[in-house]
């Protein structure tokens, strides 16, 4: 059986400032080496000044991956030498000697399956070295300690899944937690990375590095049970090692580094004391805590009556389900439910585009009221709101100047029926004897009025006319 | 002008107006041109000193607010960081380094128009108890410049004693300030773990060392601590001491507290003439109402083994930032891929930083830890119950500083074991987090010797109190410089 664990690191993107300093958690926007201070770049006799917001982000975490939490964390030092750890160690934590992390034994459902999670502990992230020059010789190495000190999640899984697919639908869900929760903006460069390991039956189990984005975790997984497999049908042993992931060639190679020989020397973090998370302050988290995605989707459907995939994919996308949170009432929840899954979610499928877009709650409220008062069609409501995103003008202000209201004057639709009748005799003849075929003519004339005929009355009179 | 005054005098000489700030300074850094030479306390000298003094003596006499200082001149042990200027560790690995910022007890200072005359000698890291192991050469001792000052802090202590500042700063890892003030005949006192920030003191074994003041008196030492002590947001392990004044009340007496004698301190390898001081001092205790009884700590036969475990651990973490990557001299790095560059690099490091780095690799190494490093903490946290134990019964612990007198310059330092075992009666106030002081008692033979007092945690000022007590029956020669 095909054994894989995964290793995912989650970046607190919506914190303030670092783990230890006061620098900006968010170091994107800033020039290489100017987000840093005498702590996070580890000057001698700087001391870390841990942020008790991320322990309580990290806690809460843990929380929603009903993970156990301990009555007191501490932090531990991971000790190796690398150009992208100002201190030549790590603040992290550790859970070998009894269970001081932020998170414990934990699970998380994935459909119908059960995904054990190991451990979930907070740490500090290194800075970034980027590699410049043309040919391997002349190679250039530059730091960047601007996320140095970032508060990073390091969230571990017992190996329970059998095959690609699993990891993936598994990381779309604990993203979308994430995100629900408010700690982590997954759609942010490098701020969810993961490591997997995988075994074969009858293999030894492979630690799988260096993967990119999540698209390529999938990837790289699969490539290495191929590899796997191919070596145990010619009976070649599969050694315990760690590999690679060549981001360019889509293989993993083995490491020339032997990071598991590595020898960490953890030991108590002595600048940090023990930090004591008590009963009183896991239920303060717990009514912190947002709603979480499937009390979402379950109080979307009873409530509103809105069809499970609509309330499924709207639950699961923070982004969405704000956006519904703030522009449904209780009349026009359906609606807007609809527009946004149906049209807005097609409309803005990036997150340039979300960033970029002028759409506020209010517009979705006033397009859901103008259809359901029939004074435009969902087809014009489609157009309106392609406006809107890229205008932020008022739904009232596009349908004038795009000339987007309903026909529903009684006389000028009569006046393009009868036109169609004229145009289309064999379709006329064939709705009198089959009245199922006459949605054909309903469509011609939705045509001829750019889709704002009221497609009701457009029916009526037809009908009319005909017979 | 004298300037053989306390910082208690000083202040309230300048802030009565019979003496400026600026010729007390002068005649401070006038003292350091005269003797430094032949002791060598000082590694760096601020040569702006005098200016600030005359700026301080303005303002007293414009009326404006002042400090409580008054522009006191005080020494900084090289590990603890002063902004734009070089903090060197005594280490060619720092040689160049200008702190960008202020270490907490010198942003205090400086509101208190503390004046900071220069950086004092120590041992490279703060690794040592003589001064031999600073990259710069050794500081002498005044009463005898054949000796060693003591160490690490031993540029403070010299400092302090030679006259040229009133006050000094210095680390005490496992009795780096005792250790010196007992071989320099001052006030060297280790407050509780937590009750001055270490933010911008340069981490040796950062779980059990505390910066401290050295000072002529107890009394100075006491509002040294006034200034400096209470919770810091940069540092973590800070504990609130609720703005207490550990100079009121500091003559209450000891009459009626009980003291206990440790007697594994009290033993073997001691040198006579410190038994008898320590037997002297005890009575006098007894004289002055306090009643002594010997009490046995046996977790102390271990605690210089765990001492060097648990240090060795912490330093070798600690000190690895110094890969030359960031900090350091030019080196190029053609034909060495990064591990063979950090380890050439580091080869610059001196004879004890290297012993205790190799050291600190090993003893938490994965296949050694359970038998050192885990041992090491066994030992720490037992010797920890057993001194709490004493505690129930006792106000106070008692023993020599150091079991031997100051040693001839180079006459231990190839002996590395029989150096770690001086540390014997020291280490044990580190490991346990208490406060613990050296007063100056006797001078034997042209050499001084120290007594240790002991309390338990954050009872700083019952431990002043003491100290108050039994310096005030000793009088002793003025040292011979
Ligand atoms: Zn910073």
């Amino acid at each position: 059986m095909t054994k894989i664990g995964l290793e995912i690191h989650s970046q607190l993107t919506k914190l303030e400032s670092k783990l230890f300093c006061s620098c900006k958690a968010n170091y994107r926007e800033f020039e290489p080496n100017t987000n840093i201070c005498p702590i996070c770049i580890g000057l001698p006799g700087s001391l870390p000044r841990l942020n008790q917001k991320a322990v309580e982000k990290a806690t809460m975490i843990a929380m929603a991956l009903n993970c156990s939490t301990p009555e007191k964390i501490a932090f531990f030092r991971k000790n190796y030498f690398y150009p992208d750890l100002p201190k030549n160690f790590q603040i992290t934590q550790l859970n070998i000697y009894g269970d001081t992390s932020v998170g414990g034994i934990g699970t998380l459902m994935v459909g119908e399956k059960k995904i054990r999670i190991t451990r979930i502990q907070l740490e500090e992230d290194p800075g970034r070295l980027i590699y410049e020059g043309s040919s391997e010789k002349n190679l250039v190495t530059l730091v960047d300690y601007n996320r140095a000190g970032t508060p990073l999640v390091e969230i571990v899984t017992e190996p329970d899944f059998e095959n690609p697919r699993e990891v993936r639908e598994f990381l779309n869900i604990l993203s979308d937690l994430l995100e629900n929760l408010g700690v982590s903006d997954p759609s942010l460069e490098g701020a969810m990375r993961a490591d997997a390991n995988v075994s074969i039956e009858g293999g030894n189990k492979v630690e799988i590095k260096n993967i990119g984005s999540f698209h390529d975790l999938e990837k790289a997984v699969h490539f290495e049970i191929t590899r796997q497999q191919s070596l145990h049908s010619r009976n070649i042993p599969i050694i315990q090692e760690t590999r690679h992931w060549d981001d360019k060639r889509k293989i993993t190679v083995s490491s020339r580094s032997k990071e598991e020989d590595l020898d960490y020397r953890y030991f108590l973090e002595g600048d940090i004391p023990w930090i004591k998370i008590g009963n009183e302050i896991k239920e303060k988290l717990k009514s912190e805590m947002p709603e979480s995605i499937s009390s979402k989707k379950q109080r979307y459907i009873s409530k509103y009556d809105i069809p499970v995939q609509v309330a499924d994919v709207l639950s699961s996308n923070k982004f969405y389900s704000d956006l519904f949170e703030d522009a449904h009432t209780k009349e026009n929840a359906k609606e807007v439910a609809n527009i946004i899954t149906t049209d807005l979610m097609g409309l803005i499928d990036t997150r340039e585009k979300r960033e970029s877009s002028k759409l506020k709650p209010f517009h979705l409220k006033e397009i859901s009221d103008s259809i359901q008062s029939g004074r435009i069609t969902r087809t014009s409501a489609k157009n309106a709101l392609y406006e809107i995103v890229k205008t932020g003008k008022t739904l009232s202000d596009i349908i004038s100047e795009l000339d987007l209201g309903n026909v529903s004057d009684e006389y000028e639709l009569l006046k393009i029926i009868e036109l169609v009748i004229l145009e289309e005799p064999q379709a006329v003849k064939q709705a009198k004897s089959n009245p199922q075929t006459i949605n054909y003519l309903v469509g011609k004339v939705m045509q001829k009025t750019k889709g704002k005929a009221d497609p009701k009355l457009t029916l009526d009179l037809l009908k009319k006319k005909i017979q | 002008m004298n300037i053989k005054i306390s910082a208690l005098q000083f202040t309230r000489e300048v802030k009565s107006g019979n003496i400026s700030a600026e010729d007390f300074i002068a005649k401070t850094m006038e003292q350091i041109q005269n003797v430094d030479d032949s002791l060598h306390a000082f590694l760096s000298i601020n040569d702006k000193a005098v200016d600030q003094a005359r700026e301080i003596d303005k303002k007293i006499k414009l009326g404006e607010k002042i400090g409580q200082c008054f522009g006191m001149p005080i020494s900084i042990k090289d590990n603890i960081c002063i902004k734009d200027t070089k903090t060197t560790c005594a280490s060619k690995m720092l040689e160049n380094f200008i702190a960008p910022y202020d270490a907490t007890v010198i942003t205090k200072l400086k509101q208190q128009d503390a004046i900071f005359v220069g950086k004092v000698n120590l041992d490279e890291f703060a690794m040592g108890l003589s001064t031999e192991f600073s990259a710069y050469g050794p500081s002498k001792n005044p009463w005898n410049t054949d000796y060693v000052p003591g160490g690490s802090s031993g540029g403070s202590a010299v400092s302090v004693s030679a006259f040229e500042c009133v006050a000094s700063l210095g680390s005490d890892t496992g009795g780096s300030v005792r250790n010196p003030a007992s071989f320099c005949s001052t006030v060297g006192y280790k407050p509780t773990y937590g009750l001055i920030s270490r933010y911008g003191l340069i981490s040796y074994a950062n779980s059990i060392e505390q910066i401290g003041p050295l000072t002529r008196t107890v009394e100075d030492a006491a509002f040294m601590l006034n200034l400096i002590a209470g919770l810091d947001p940069n540092d973590n392990t800070t504990v609130d001491n609720n703005n207490e004044d550990y100079l009121k009340d500091i003559n209450s007496g000891i009459e009626g507290k009980k003291i206990g004698i440790i007697k594994e301190m009290i033993g073997e390898g001691i040198d006579p003439s410190v038994l008898s001081a320590t037997k002297d001092a005890i009575s006098k205790l007894e004289g002055l109402g306090a009643t002594c009884e010997e009490v046995s700590l046996d977790m102390v036969k271990y605690s210089v083994a765990a001492y060097y475990t648990i240090t060795a651990t912490e330093a070798g973490s600690n000190l690895a930032r110094y890969d030359n990557l960031r900090y350091g001299y030019d080196f190029s790095v053609e034909g060495y891929e990064f591990n063979s560059y950090i380890e050439k690099a580091r080869k610059k490091l001196g004879p004890e930083v290297t012993r205790r780095m190799i050291l600190g690799g090993f003893v938490p190494s994965a296949g050694h830890t359970g038998k050192y490093f885990l041992k090491a903490l066994k030992v720490k946290s037992k010797l920890t119950r057993q001194i709490n134990d004493a505690f129930k019964k006792f106000d106070l612990l008692i023993s020599p500083t150091v079991p031997i007198l100051p040693f001839k310059i180079g006459e231990k330092i190839n002996d590395p074991v029989s150096l770690f075992l001086i540390d014997i009666n020291t280490v044990t106030a580190n490991l346990t987090g208490k406060p613990a002081i050296s007063i100056p008692y006797v001078i034997s033979n042209g050499l001084p010797i120290g007594i240790q007092l002991i309390a338990n945690s954050m009872n700083d000022k019952l431990l002043l109190q003491a100290a108050y007590a039994l310096e005030k029956t000793v009088q002793l020669p003025e040292v011979p410089i």
